[in-house]
């Protein structure tokens, strides 16, 4: 089973991988809200809607 | 050029969601034919349209070429709208659309000749494999330096999935890859005899787990809550999902070689893993469905709602399934015979094909200017029609695969085998002319969507969407 011994070390690799991001994912404060995300994804339409009132070029100007 | 700053690239969104349906209807069609051989086998013509060269085509046309292009539109627009930002990449976005339609056609072209390296979902020959490696990075990096730019601090669910599905097939397709060319258009693995079947299988199940799984759960926890007009049922939930999933997902491919020369321990740690599997997959599946909880009425007359919320039942049915099937001694029966195209098919046509169905509903009119699809009764009929075709499909194929296990394993007092190989072919016709007739069904109603879609493409403005500023800020 020869090719064990890539696919063992590849899946270690990649757990150790997998582990990294966790643990910048909790230290970044990516899990400090565990519910405004959820709601922030709709919120986005709210917006779009609002701001489709103006016409295209005045918004452009105001950037 | 301060007005590209501002907008959302949606350019890239319209050409892969476009070309998702054209390939949908080109690989389910492929689809039809070889079930219409295998039921009139006369309908084999010559070497080049041959079941045997056609059945690749088909598999790499609806997972790479329609269900690529679906994932493609819907990450490219789902990382732009969470992270608030405009896709990063300048020509590289451009690239991933050419390079990939290019990778399809080769694939449509190479196949038929039989130049095949003749691993399953993987037979495309290495100069491809050399410019889908080249396509598949420039994805990555357009992705993550997407994600890089974000304006908000907190990276949405959906692109955690993305991300995953992005780096788990460049790694996967790297490994099995390998392989030693020995002219343009042939060349041997870089593994053989048992070792190649542990690599494919670890690969083919691997692109099951990323490519057809954590891709489309990226879509799901966008378009069914958008679709829904609410929160995913649990945020906190969907985190767990995506770390339970990735964490445990790598080890399950040897269960498509139980009884094999593989090692025993290896096939009962796959049998292993792919049990544990069923937890974080009905997590997710129940999550997706209870964003629902308390709107069920939305699904009454939402059509486009229908598809996202039949999509995980049927996700949650192929995830029991799939590990009911990998316990030895259910694989035992089910093994070789047609269960196992059957509950392929109740994952890709029921979760897969129906989620990118029900997210293209989402995105075309949005991305054309206009408030809703040409036709919303056209979706709904496109609904029950790929619906009965789906259930028409597994059914039939679980009673012949049943049938044929039984047979094939059937013997008489004496110990010699009470059927021959033929007779349970031919007592599979009825059950093969069945799932002709669903997949049919099923491509009929993506010529609908196409329709449909021309429809509403026609006379559409094309003008990409200002970059809305996170909720709570202002630009």
């Amino acid at each position: 089973m020869e090719s064990i011994y890539l696919l063992i070390p590849v899946s270690v690799l990649l757990v150790f991988g997998i582990a990294g991001a966790f643990w910048w994912s909790v230290k970044s404060g990516q899990f400090d809200d565990l519910e405004g995300p959820g709601f922030r994804v709709l919120m986005e339409d709210e917006e779009r809607k609002a701001r489709q009132d103006q016409p295209m070029v005045e918004k452009e100007c105001e950037r | 050029m301060s007005g590209t700053q501002t907008t959302y690239n949606d350019k890239v969104v319209r050409q892969f969601a476009v070309m998702t349906v054209i390939w949908g209807i080109v690989g389910m069609l492929v689809g039809v034919i070889i079930a219409a051989q295998l039921v009139w086998p006369e309908l084999n013509f010559g070497p080049w349209l041959h079941f045997g060269r056609l059945r690749p085509l088909h598999t790499n046309a609806v997972i790479f070429a329609f269900g690529g292009c679906a994932l493609f539109a819907t990450s490219y627009w789902v990382v732009q709208r969470t992270c608030h930002t405009r896709l990063w990449g300048g020509p590289l976005i451009p690239f991933t659309f050419w390079g990939w339609q290019i990778i399809i056609l080769l694939a449509a072209i190479t196949l038929p000749l039989g130049i095949t390296s003749g691993k399953e979902y993987a037979e495309l020959e290495w100069p491809v494999d050399i410019l889908i490696t080249l396509v598949w990075v420039s994805y990555a990096l357009v992705f993550f330096g997407t994600i890089g730019k974000r304006t908000v601090s907190h990276i949405y669910v959906a692109n955690w999935f993305f991300g995953a599905f992005i780096i788990a097939v460049a790694l996967l397709h790297l490994v099995n890859s390998a392989a030693m060319p020995i002219t343009l258009t042939k060349s041997y693995s870089a593994y053989s005899g048992v070792q190649d079947a542990m690599i494919q299988w670890w690969y083919g199940h691997n692109a099951v787990g990323f490519f057809l799984t954590a891709g489309f759960l990226g879509m799901m926890y966008y378009f069914v809550p958008k679709q829904a007009g609410r929160p995913v049922y649990s945020y906190r939930l969907s985190v767990v999902h995506f770390w339970a999933l990735i964490f445990t997902y790598m080890w399950a491919g040897p269960h498509h070689l139980h009884y094999t020369a593989l090692p025993d321990w290896t096939q009962s740690v796959g049998m292993v893993f792919s049990l544990i599997l069923l937890a974080p997959s009905w997590g997710g599946m129940i999550n997706g469905i209870m964003t629902l909880s308390g709107a069920w009425h939305k699904l009454r007359d939402d059509p486009v709602l229908k598809f996202l919320i039949t999509s995980l039942s049927f996700y949650g049915m192929s995830t029991f399934e799939g590990p009911m099937m990998s316990i030895k001694t259910v694989n035992a029966l089910s093994h070789y015979t047609d269960w196992t195209v059957g509950h392929v098919h109740s994952g890709a046509l029921g979760w897969v094909a129906m989620v990118s169905i029900g997210s293209i509903y989402y995105l075309l009119p949005k991305l054309f200017g206009k408030k809703e699809m040409y036709s919303t009764g056209l979706v709904t009929t496109h609904f029950w029609i790929a619906t009965i075709g789906t259930v028409l499909y597994i059914a039939s194929m679980w009673i012949a695969g049943v049938m044929q296990g039984l047979m094939w394993r059937a013997v008489n007092a004496d110990g010699t085998l009470a059927y021959s190989f033929v007779e349970s072919v031919k007592g599979s016709y009825p059950f093969w002319a069945i799932r002709w007739l669903g997949g049919v069904l099923f491509l009929t109603g993506m010529l609908l969507m196409a329709y449909n879609m021309f429809k509403t493409i026609a006379g559409g403005k094309t003008e990409d969407m200002p970059v809305i500023a996170p909720a709570g800020h202002h630009a």
